[in-house]
């Protein structure tokens, strides 16, 4: 089981939150090329490391937030309301 | 074409039974070449099966087959071993139908038995819009002469009696999409069915030896990979080796090597789990799928209940089995057949998916010149192995992509032309 901390919430089974992956910069749609827009939509390091993603507390505070987890070992450091 | 393996027979049990000699290795353990003409990184069902055919169809057998571990030591033997060609989309259906004839042949191409048990595979819909996905996937398959059609609830009962139909129950079964030529198969016979093909045909077969980078030169991006560069070889934790043509067929990892290489992939890897209970009587004829339930089951031939569930939400290398997915998967179960309440689990495992926004994969040339990739199989890449072996080996036998992987080109993700398969593929594998 993976214990994510919310900023607001606390530390939560993460069955209680949804994963909304990571934190990929946003290009400003109005000036960036088609396949700029698409890179953005589609592709991802998917490291097997440390990485910054966004989470959201679906059963609790309803709020986004980012924390660092390491995908190889699914250790949990840091964490901001974003 | 080309040479067979030699063929288990009873004689051969017999002989070996009462001489008590070894039998021969299936694949040997062969010396590492300082280069080769193709280089397959992943000995998984795909790796074995493109080398295979790399052999066997196009007379290419300076290749070598390299994985980190043990071959089928990744989703290839980890799968809950599914196939069927009822795909959402027409590229998709032309594509896992081959896959299936392929199916229909291995035990004589391949000279092993593979167990392959046609016995149906049935989608069961529980709600109006499922129902009308069945029909869409009915009309498609039909159109392309697979054998696929929508059935009520009473013939839902006949294919598979364990199941409870009746109405008032939460999520009741208004039908299913049934295919009568889908079915499961051995899959540790599969991978060693093909390894030992390509054995015959002096491909090397190099397990544990981890690929830790790939040499590009003359790309657009940092270190000379990247777009526009050209593929001279890969680092090996046994050292160089070199040669103008590298594939990817390392599922789960794939993002990993394919960074190495500079060439961005579309995929994110989660764990996928599944679990077997002891063996019972057989009692369940057919494959049943519910994706409203997000749970699949059939029964071995020995008799355990194999089930299936959708890929776990977080993204993750690590691949422990969780309680969630226990007990979930058990209620859901039971909602499908109450019967069963009082068999026990032996036991749950789980396996890296390389899961893409589409649910289709991606294959064949990449901006990299000489880098190939067939990854993105998802939960649903043990049915396609051998189709994909057979058209990656043709598209680096011939330079260019298959025709039937032509809508799966990496170039789709920023020409926007996605294959969309989530409504046949999310659960059902
Ligand atoms: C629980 C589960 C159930 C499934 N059920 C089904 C099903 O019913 N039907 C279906 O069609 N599909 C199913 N699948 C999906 C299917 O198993 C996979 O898509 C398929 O096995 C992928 O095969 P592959 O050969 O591409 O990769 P794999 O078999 O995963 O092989 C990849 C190999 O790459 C190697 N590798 C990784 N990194 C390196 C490196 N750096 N150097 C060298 N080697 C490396 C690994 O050691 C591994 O052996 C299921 C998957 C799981 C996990
Ligand atoms: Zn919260």
């Amino acid at each position: 089981m993976i214990i994510v901390p919310c900023p607001n919430c606390g530390p939560r089974n993460s069955g209680d939150l949804r994963p909304a992956g990571e934190v990929v910069p946003r290009p400003d749609p109005s000036t960036c090329s088609l396949s700029e827009w698409r890179e953005y939509l589609y592709m991802r390091h998917n490291p097997a490391d440390w990485v910054t993603e966004t989470w959201y507390c679906r059963g609790g505070c309803r709020r986004y937030f980012t924390i660092e987890r390491n995908t190889a070992t699914n250790e949990i450091r840091g964490q901001e309301a974003s | 074409m080309g040479k067979r393996p030699p063929k288990y027979s009873a004689g051969a049990l017999i002989k070996h039974g009462l001489t008590r000699g070894d039998w021969p290795r299936m694949w040997r353990r062969p010396e590492m070449r300082s280069s080769y003409d193709v280089v397959i990184i992943g000995g998984g069902l795909h790796g074995l099966a493109t080398a295979y055919y790399l052999a066997e169809n196009h007379g290419i057998t300076n290749v070598a087959v390299v994985d980190k571990g043990y071959i089928g030591g990744g989703g290839s033997g980890r799968n809950t071993a599914i196939v069927r060609s009822n795909y959402l989309t027409p590229e998709g259906v032309a594509f896992y139908d081959r896959g299936l004839d392929l199916y229909n042949s291995m035990a004589t191409d391949l000279n092993l038995n593979v167990m392959f048990s046609k016995r149906g595979h049935l989608t069961l819909a529980h709600t109006d819009s499922a129902l009308r996905t069945m029909h869409w996937r009915a009309e498609v398959n039909k159109l392309q002469g697979i054998n696929s059609s929508v059935i009520g609830p009473e013939e839902v009962k006949e294919a598979a009696p364990s199941l409870d139909i009746s109405p008032d129950t939460r999520y009741p079964i208004l039908g299913a999409l049934h295919h009568p030529p889908g079915g499961i198969v051995r899959h540790d016979a599969v991978v060693w069915g093909y390894a030992r093909g390509a054995d015959v045909h002096d491909v090397h077969i190099l397990q544990e030896t981890e690929v830790l980078d790939i040499m590009v030169e003359g790309g657009s991006g940092p270190g000379g990979k990247g777009a526009g560069g050209k593929v001279t070889g890969v680092k090996t934790s046994r050292g160089d080796i070199s040669a103008p043509i590298v594939v990817n067929c390392t599922a789960g990892w794939a993002s990993l090597i394919s960074n190495m290489a500079g060439v961005p992939l579309p995929i994110t890897t989660h764990p996928l789990q599944a679990a077997v209970t002891e063996p019972c009587k057989v009692f369940l004829p057919t494959v049943v799928v519910s994706g409203s339930l997000h749970v699949y089951v059939s029964q071995t031939d020995r008799g355990e209940l194999v089930f299936g569930a959708s890929v776990d939400p977080v993204g993750t290398y690590r691949v422990n089995g969780t309680l969630e997915f226990t007990e979930e998967l058990a209620g859901h179960v039971l909602e499908l057949m109450p019967g069963i309440s009082k068999m026990r689990l032996l036991r749950q495992w789980s396996g890296l998916c390389d899961m893409t926004p589409d649910y289709s994969p991606v294959m064949g040339n990449t901006p990299v010149e000489g880098y190939l990739v067939d990854v993105g199989w998802g939960t649903y890449g043990f049915k396609a192995g051998p189709v994909a072996g057979e058209t990656m080996a043709e598209t680096i036998a011939t330079g260019r992509n298959a025709d039937l992987i032509a809508a799966f080109g990496i170039e789709r993700f920023t020409e926007g032309d996605l294959v969309g398969e989530k409504g046949a593929a999310a659960v059902g594998h």
